[in-house]
């Protein structure tokens, strides 16, 4: 990795890894009586691996060739690896957090294995680890590819990418020892928001600085997409983050939120997760690889620029839809629901956009398993946005939340959308990386599809189920005019669906194994005898300019 | 023509981004800046109670272990809601809550309303093993809290903290934070007459776990689980009717 870095660059570098690991020692000896030392250490030796590292090969040969004849491949390449470690982390420990609702005794008996500090080790694993590193990845190719140009950074793109992983490090291991802001999805406490800032807008900066590199008039629609998601996940992670810690040594913060606006500021906050993180980003996936998998161009310019407009301005009025019935202003709950349902427009002109595109290539889709992953993925992102603008309208929704439908919705997403877009876009992305023909077996990707397909219906139907009827008990009336469940029956009829739920998980894990396995084989197959040219445009490649 | 001036805006990524936080900030500042501002955002109660020490490590507790990841504190104003869990939530009855624990799902009940509904005994119980006291539950096993000693001696951080946030907390009950934790578990001691005389007369004082030697995490635990739903009686006055489910019907 840093055989392409020249002698001031590896300074540069050894001296940023220096720095973390002397904030690390900073923050254990601040936070020697509390959990923070430990996280201190965690990031002592986290800047110190990468320090040494560094110096191990310090004084190796500089690289003598013109870099700007190439693309800047090595960071893509690390976060494809992570994207894929973390995707088996954390689907992992949802298979074990579901396994532990059908047998609750599924832990040890300690503190870090029961379910509520595993769960968001799951969903931080899967949203951030995973999706979080495959966007990061990818981003960096296809604004590459789309600007034809060099990343406008050497040090800084792993920069990002390691410093994100930090960021994911401090978060999963802190919930495991109980660090935790209970914010859904923003559970990661004060120091390891800030850290996630600097992070955040250096990624930023690399981005905006790449673009005005480019060699091409416009700006590509995928960039549009990820430029929308790393601008907005900064204003949300900001704004809904903002507390006050107990002290400088203490992990604790206190959010600077109450009650009800906090409510909202949350919601406001995850929702839009959801719609920036797990939408925008990943159709600037989807906006690259589908076209470019399927060999066809998008289907419609005036549809692309309809729906990321849409999506931009509609979904963040959507939040409050989490909110109904409760103490939340009324007004409130109305514009949520309002701008939901309106949400349905640009979603499905995405999807439909997305669908269209392959028209013309439709003999690929059967034959191809990796641009099947991507065809798929578009028909579950048009019908979870349709079930999310169902699920939104309030009296759908006084049956639904609270119940295992949500859990359902949210998987469809991302199962059915994230990941599947993302394993299409990595199969696209990997061979072309590393220069192979193709992926090492075919088959297994077929398999690793099928897999997927199996494992996420199951989870969603379950799902459906269990959520459908805990909902109808929970307001079930007796010919007498009373309730006739208590809560506990409502729970003994989940069992059998926790039980395919985990199953079904358990599907989509074995898959994602598969997919690493066949990654691996790939990389290390023999490369392809004559690999199509993939560089950036320079003066040398162009003697007009 | 709209698609002439999309093309302009394409061509520069630092319009393009303008744009993005534009279109983008409009629903927030709609949406959150007005709570600040209506004063009906949030009820009036002159009786609304602050948690003791005790309860606020208790509250720490809760979140700690992810306790919000199953159970709602949140009686919507649906009828079947207020007839199993009791009167639906208000907004006063989070005013000091930092962050709300509002929750998402139900795997367990909701907890808005669960103070005083079983004994400490039944709760140390529970928390011992849910399935001891409900065969069916899968709610999983808390025993490490009876054994764990509550750390009392960062309370005043947490209290000072509060108070910066706008908690009214005096700088008393911020000096006796630690003392207080201990007074609460430990009836008919000094201790507890100063709990007493600072939080009022309203505070629960028990030997939660039915130790009095020392104060665990189980103490804490439960002093706030029976204090939800008990700040205030707002909730039970001068609350409309709760709306009835909607019926397909109609």
């Amino acid at each position: 990795m840093l055989a392409n870095l020249t002698s001031s660059e590896r300074q540069t570098a050894l001296v940023l890894a220096g720095g973390v690991a002397v904030a690390g020692l900073v923050m254990a000896v601040l936070g020697r009586s509390d959990v923070l030392g430990v996280h201190g250490v965690i990031v002592m030796l986290c800047g110190g691996f990468v320090a040494w590292r560094i110096m191990s090969s310090f004084y190796a040969a500089e690289p003598t060739q013109d870099r700007s004849v190439s693309y800047y491949d090595d960071p893509i390449k690390a976060g494809i690896a992570l994207a894929m470690a973390w995707a088996v982390f954390g689907m992992f420990m949802g298979v074990w957090v579901a396994a532990q609702l059908a047998w609750p005794d599924l832990a040890f008996d300690a503190a870090w294995s029961s379910f509520g500090r595993l769960r968001p080790t799951h969903t931080s694993g899967v949203i951030f680890g995973f999706g979080g590193n495959a966007l990061i990845a990818t981003s960096f190719h296809v604004v590459q590819r789309t600007s034809r140009a060099r990343l406008a950074g050497q040090v800084s793109p792993w920069f990002v990418l390691l410093g994100y992983n930090l960021f994911c490090v401090l978060a999963i291991s802190g919930y495991l020892m109980g660090i935790t802001q209970s914010k859904e999805y923003a559970e990661a406490e004060w120091y390891a928001d800030i850290w996630l800032v600097i992070v955040w807008v250096t990624y930023f900066i690399l981005y905006i600085k790449t673009i005005a590199r480019r060699n091409e008039p416009h700006i590509y629609v995928a960039n549009w997409y990820f430029m929308a998601f790393i601008v907005v996940v900064a204003i949300l992670h900001i704004v809904n983050n903002l507390a006050l810690p107990i002290s400088w040594g203490h992990a604790k913060s206190y959010t600077i939120w109450p009650g009800v606006q906090d409510a909202m500021v949350q919601w406001w906050y995850g929702h839009n997760a959801v719609a920036f993180f797990l939408t925008a980003g990943f159709l600037g996936m989807l906006y690259y690889y589908l076209p470019v998998r399927a060999q066809r161009p998008i289907f419609s310019y005036r549809l692309s620029i309809l729906s990321f407009w849409g999506i931009t301005f509609f979904y963040m009025w959507a939040g409050s839809h989490h909110l109904h019935y409760t103490a939340l202003p009324h007004w409130v709950q109305t514009l949520g629901m309002t701008f939901s349902v309106m949400l349905l427009v640009p979603s499905w002109a995405s999807a439909g956009n997305a669908l269209l595109t392959l028209n013309g290539a439709w003999h690929r889709v059967r034959q191809d398993a990796t641009l099947r992953f991507m065809m798929a993925a578009a028909v579950f992102y048009g019908l979870s946005t349709f079930e999310g603008s169902f699920m939104a309208i309030r009296p759908v929704n006084s049956l639904s939340h609270y119940t295992d439908w949500t859990v359902g919705h949210v998987h469809a997403g991302a199962l059915g959308w994230v990941a599947l877009i993302t394993f299409g876009s990595l199969y696209t992305l990997v061979p072309k990386l590393w220069k192979r023909q193709g992926m090492y077996s075919d088959a297994l990707v077929e398999v690793h599809f099928w897999l997927s397909i199996a494992g996420a219906l199951i989870y969603v139907f379950a799902m459906w189920n269990s959520g459908i009827i805990q909902g109808l008990m929970w307001r079930t009336y007796t010919e007498d005019g009373a309730l006739s469940y208590s809560f506990i029956d409502s729970l003994v009829a989940m069992y059998p669906y926790y039980i395919a739920r985990a199953f079904g998980g358990l599907l989509f894990l074995i898959g994602t194994i598969i997919g690493c396995y066949n990654m691996w084989m790939t990389v290390r197959s023999a490369p392809h005898a004559a690999p199509e040219r993939d560089a950036p445009v320079t003066p040398a490649t162009v003697p007009g300019e | 023509m709209p698609e002439l001036f999309h093309r302009k805006l394409e061509r520069s990524a630092v319009l393009f981004v303008l744009g993005i936080i534009a279109a983008a900030s409009v629903g927030g500042i709609v949406e959150i800046a007005p709570l600040f501002t209506i004063d009906e955002t949030v009820e009036d109660a002159p009786d609304m109670r602050m948690y003791t020490p005790l309860e606020l490590a208790g509250r720490n507790i809760y979140i700690r272990e992810g306790c919000y990841a199953c159970h709602s504190q949140m009686i919507r104003t649906l009828r079947d809601e207020v007839e199993r869990y009791g009167p639906y939530s208000v907004a006063v009855e989070s005013q000091y809550d930092r962050p709300m624990l509002w929750g998402s799902k139900r795997t367990g009940p909701d907890l808005a309303r669960i103070g005083g509904k079983y004994s400490d005994f039944w709760h140390v119980a529970h928390l011992n093993n849910p399935r001891d006291v409900v065969p069916e539950s899968n709610m999983p096993a808390y025993r490490w809290l009876a054994r764990t000693p509550l750390k009392t001696n960062d309370l005043h951080l947490h209290l000072a903290a509060q108070q910066a946030l706008g908690v009214p907390y005096t700088a008393e009950m911020i000096e006796n934070a630690a003392s207080d934790a201990y007074g609460q578990a430990t009836p008919d001691t000094d201790y507890a007459a100063g709990v007493v005389e600072r939080y009022g007369e309203e505070t629960n004082i028990s030997a939660f776990d039915g130790v009095t030697t020392r104060v665990t995490e189980m103490d804490a635990l439960v002093a706030y689980l029976q204090v939800l739903g008990r700040l205030t009686n707002a909730a039970y006055e001068n609350t409309a009717a709760p709306e009835t489910k909607p019926d397909p019907d109609d």
